[in-house]
């Protein structure tokens, strides 16, 4: 099928960047998202062009690393699929198709369809995690975990960081994001004693960054690859409040 | 022209202890010398990748107080591709009571090796592999747990006992996540100096030390060193040389080659693990592989058309015009023999011009009998998730036509020598999971990579490192002209590249030498193929350097300039495992030389000549092989069979 490309070019942050079209031909229906873009990028870099940049890197939906704004949505209208396991074949023979980068004010544009999210990790920093040492901890069985809290803690970590969730988000709020790891550690009883001061910590950090603030549209959730639930976020704010109010 | 090698000196492991088996980690650990508290946070360690093995080990070298350079190339250190491994992590706990025990894991280990790993270091991997799985659960790793409360257990990989721990099918994820969570805290903390998006392209070595790393800024496109008291590699394995593989499109062999170029041996690079059921290859633009769980053969029955040529809907096949090869060929085992087997008899029937799908390189795993006799909703429930991914990427429902299935390349048991203290040949440079050589053998068995490259991360490095740096006062100052010819030398080969100005892309080479190894150097290799393969490596290979199109600059972020280094690369690793391969005429785990199998088309073995690690020393004048013999004092050696 043919295709016609309106992709988002930037050179560097300092770049106002613009809408460039281009023509693709030939493409299998086969073919994943970013391998179409390979394509793409091959002819440009043979016609010696600028090749578009974008983030990419285990290609099977796990690493979080790609991530595109396709028609307006994150990650392309295909529900709980991260961009690099979108295939052609949902696509209509003639159509054209716009390609962005997030777009969020704490991910600046490195170029092209490339941005800095490097401020999700800085979130885990402030306390997204369980202190204990290499070599200092009992047993694995010697707090046994009630299965339901176990599966809803996984449900949480499953998130891979792709941020998704700020793209959609009308706010540009990371607040699925950040629900995520208080949820996903304050459910287990190893993640207890810290459970107040991480929640502070981390939701400080996220409204540092310039984050928006969260007012339950949703659309997170709903381009979620991993389908994180919003009531994260409920626990998210619940935790937050008790540290607040003490 | 065929590559010319020499043998040299044998090479000898001069770390591990002597004594009873069970003893010797104790024992390394108690005769490693201490570094002073005080002393720890003047000592710089740059540690490269932040997968399992170097997120972990970064973490713990924070923790214990050194000053650590952390390097990826992705934009956060939760990327490395150890979060991809589905299946789960091994450890020898024995909380199920089945007879599982640190021996019976390090049996095993060096078994499922085909007796070409070292004992030492395996039964160390066994023993620490316990303290892994109680580290993973108090960082909060959610894995599968039973209803009370305690931790589930599945058996895996053809092993009697069920030791293998899991987070639904995203362990490595899962483990991952708690690695980074770790790093990130130290991060936070102060000890761990974090660099993204920066690519190791040099190590420098001053003094007969290795001092430090050249690195490019991704973003930037600025050429950098980091000097340090030590260089710990932790970047992953090479699979990316057959171009297609499982491995994420970034991983690479950049760093533990310019490590080889400057005196760390390469050991045992022909050894690879082939796994035998990814979704096949759909077209010339295929730009990775994706594995599907290997527990789909329990139930899948595998077949290809009888007639060469039939391209007949499967559906339009009667029953007595397809062949069963599996059952035909293997009635014992069936759709069940072990991974290798199952991959080469794939390649056979695909070489007589009976697969199927897209050129012809697939074949069928047909669900069809199990639904009838378990129905619909019972392999729903068991395979559920899978069927669902197939779906995703090939578009074709599995309930309805049968799958279509191909081998790929997947992990890579070769890298770069050490010793028992996981030290290369070059003083300083530590090299830490895929990125060695050290545990697996000729072949890794499941649910073992992720235990190795946390065992090295959390608990053996961070003593053994200790060791080294403890003599860190006569190590001397780093002589200046040693980093300004490592700098040299990066910024040179970007020139290099980026002046060519030819008429091809750095993939289109890439993807051409991939095909290359599959066919010459992949699941089985000859005399013949081996040659074939040494002959046009180096062709290929000038064709690149003087054809090669780079576009842009080296300032900047410019991924195609990233790539062709990569490649540049991978056509120089890619002789020597065909070399290696050339010179081990026998047949061990993952390499199967078809001159050297048994009637039953088995992989033979020929332990009176083979029995060694091959050390392989870069030099301008053609490699040198160098032997480290293998002795089995525990585990009596055996010729393994699936009849």
């Amino acid at each position: 099928m043919n295709l016609t490309l309106k992709i988002w070019r930037q050179n560097g942050s300092s770049d106002r960047g613009r809408m460039v079209t281009y023509e693709v031909q030939d493409v299998s229906p086969d073919m994943s998202f970013l391998e179409m873009l390979d394509v793409l990028n091959e002819r440009l870099i043979l016609e010696g062009d600028d090749p578009v940049a974008f983030d990419h890197d285990c290609r099977e939906g796990i690493c979080g690393m790609c991530g595109m704004v396709i028609n307006g949505v994150a990650h392309g209208e295909q529900r709980a699929t991260t961009t690099c396991q979108l295939h052609m074949r949902h696509f209509e023979d003639g159509a054209t198709v716009t390609i962005e980068p997030w777009r969020a004010a704490p991910f600046p544009v490195v170029k092209d369809l490339v941005v800095d999210r490097s401020a999700f990790d800085r979130i885990i920093q402030a306390g997204g995690f369980i202190s204990v040492p290499a070599g200092s901890a009992p047993d694995a069985h010697a707090v046994p975990v009630p299965k339901d809290d176990a599966d809803a803690a996984f449900d949480a970590a499953t998130c891979i960081g792709c941020g998704a969730c700020v793209a959609a988000c009308p706010n540009g709020s990371a607040s699925l994001f950040t629900a995520a790891k208080i949820t996903h550690l304050g459910l287990l009883p190893q993640g207890q004693p810290e459970r107040a001061s991480r929640a502070k910590a981390m939701v400080e950090q996220m409204d540092a960054e310039g984050f928006g603030g969260c007012t339950n549209t949703g659309e997170c959730t709903a381009v979620c690859p991993k389908g994180i639930p919003l009531d994260a976020i409920a626990r998210m704010n619940a935790d937050y409040i008790k540290t607040a109010a003490k | 022209m065929t590559l010319s090698w020499t043998v040299g000196e044998p090479i000898k492991d001069t770390k591990a202890p002597s004594g009873p088996i069970e003893e010797r980690w104790d024992t390394r650990r108690f005769q490693a010398k201490l570094v002073n508290p005080a002393n720890k946070r003047k000592l710089t360690v740059i540690v490269v990748g932040t997968g399992l093995a170097g997120g972990s080990a970064a973490a713990t070298l924070g923790e214990l107080g050194y000053k650590v350079k952390s390097f990826c190339y992705q934009d956060s250190p939760r990327r490395a591709h150890s979060i991809a491994a589905q299946g789960g992590i091994n450890a020898a706990k024995n909380y199920r009571g089945d007879g599982d025990s640190v021996y019976r894991l390090f049996y095993d280990t060096v078994k499922g090796g085909d007796f070409r790993a070292r004992e030492s270091n395996v039964y160390r991997l066994a023993q620490v592999s316990v303290n892994i799985i109680d580290q993973a659960v108090a960082q909060g790793v959610p894995f599968a747990r039973e209803y009370g409360g305690l931790l589930d257990t599945r058996s895996f990989g053809g092993a009697q006992v069920s030791r293998t721990f899991y987070a639904r099918g995203q362990t490595g994820q899962q483990l991952l996540l708690g690695a980074y969570q770790a790093l990130e805290r130290q991060i936070a903390a102060g000890t761990v100096e974090m660099h993204t998006r920066h690519e190791m392209l040099e190590v420098i070595v001053s003094g007969g030390r290795a001092r430090g790393i050249v690195v490019r800024d991704l973003v930037t496109g600025e050429i950098e060193k980091h000097l340090a008291d030590a260089v710990v590699l932790a970047t992953g394995g090479y699979g990316n040389v057959f171009f297609l593989s499982t491995n994420a499109k970034g991983c690479n062999t950049t760093a533990i080659w310019r490590a080889h170029q400057k005196g760390a041996m390469f050991a045992n690079p022909c050894y690879t693990q082939i796994h035998p059921t990814c979704i096949p290859v759909s077209g010339e633009y295929q730009s990775k592989l994706t594995l599907m769980s290997e527990s789909l053969r329990n139930d899948g029955r595998v077949w290809v058309p009888q007639r060469t040529g039939d391209d007949r809907t499967p559906a339009d096949i009667p029953e007595d015009e397809r062949d069963y090869y599996l059952e035909r060929i293997y009635p014992a085992f069936g759709n069940l023999v072990p991974r290798d087997i199952a991959s080469r008899a794939a390649k056979n029937v695909c070489d007589e011009g009976r697969g199927v799908g897209p050129g012809g390189l697939g074949v069928y795993l047909d669900f069809a009998d199990a639904i009838a006799r378990l129905g619909r909703d019972a392999v729903e429930k068991k395979y559920g998730n899978l069927f669902e991914m197939y779906e995703r990427i090939t578009g074709e429902n599995p309930y309805e036509t049968p799958m279509r299935i191909y081998p790929a390349v997947h992990y890579t048991m070769g890298g770069l020598w050490v010793d028992y203290d996981l030290q290369s040949t070059v003083p300083g440079l530590f090299v830490i999971g895929e990125a060695n050589f050290s545990d697996h053998g000729a072949n890794r068995l499941g649910a073992s990579a992720l235990m190795q490259g946390l065992a090295d991360g959390y608990f053996v490095l961070p003593t053994t490192v200790g060791d080294y740096l403890a003599g860190s006062k006569t190590f001397g100052d780093v002589d200046q002209a040693d980093v300004a010819a490592a700098e040299a030398a990066v910024q040179q080969k970007i020139e290099r590249l980026l002046s060519v100005d030819g008429t091809r892309t750095a993939d289109s080479f890439h993807r051409e030498l991939g095909r290359l190894m599959w066919d010459y150097c992949g699941m089985e290799r000859t005399d013949e193929s081996l040659r074939k393969a040494l002959e046009r490596i180096p062709e290929l290979r000038e064709e690149f350097w003087n054809n090669v199109k780079v576009p842009g600059e080296g300032e900047g972020l410019n991924q195609a300039l990233e790539r062709a280094g990569r490649v540049a690369d991978f056509f120089d690793l890619a002789e020597l495992m065909c070399l290696d391969a050339l010179h081990r005429t026998e047949s061990c785990g993952g390499h199967f030389r078809a001159e050297s199998q048994d009637e039953d088309g088995e992989a033979l073995r020929d332990d009176e000549h083979f029995a060694y690690v091959a050390a392989w020393e870069w030099s301008p004048e053609g490699p040198v092989l160098h032997k480290e013999e293998l002795e089995y004092e525990y585990v009596k050696m055996t010729q393994r069979s699936y009849k």
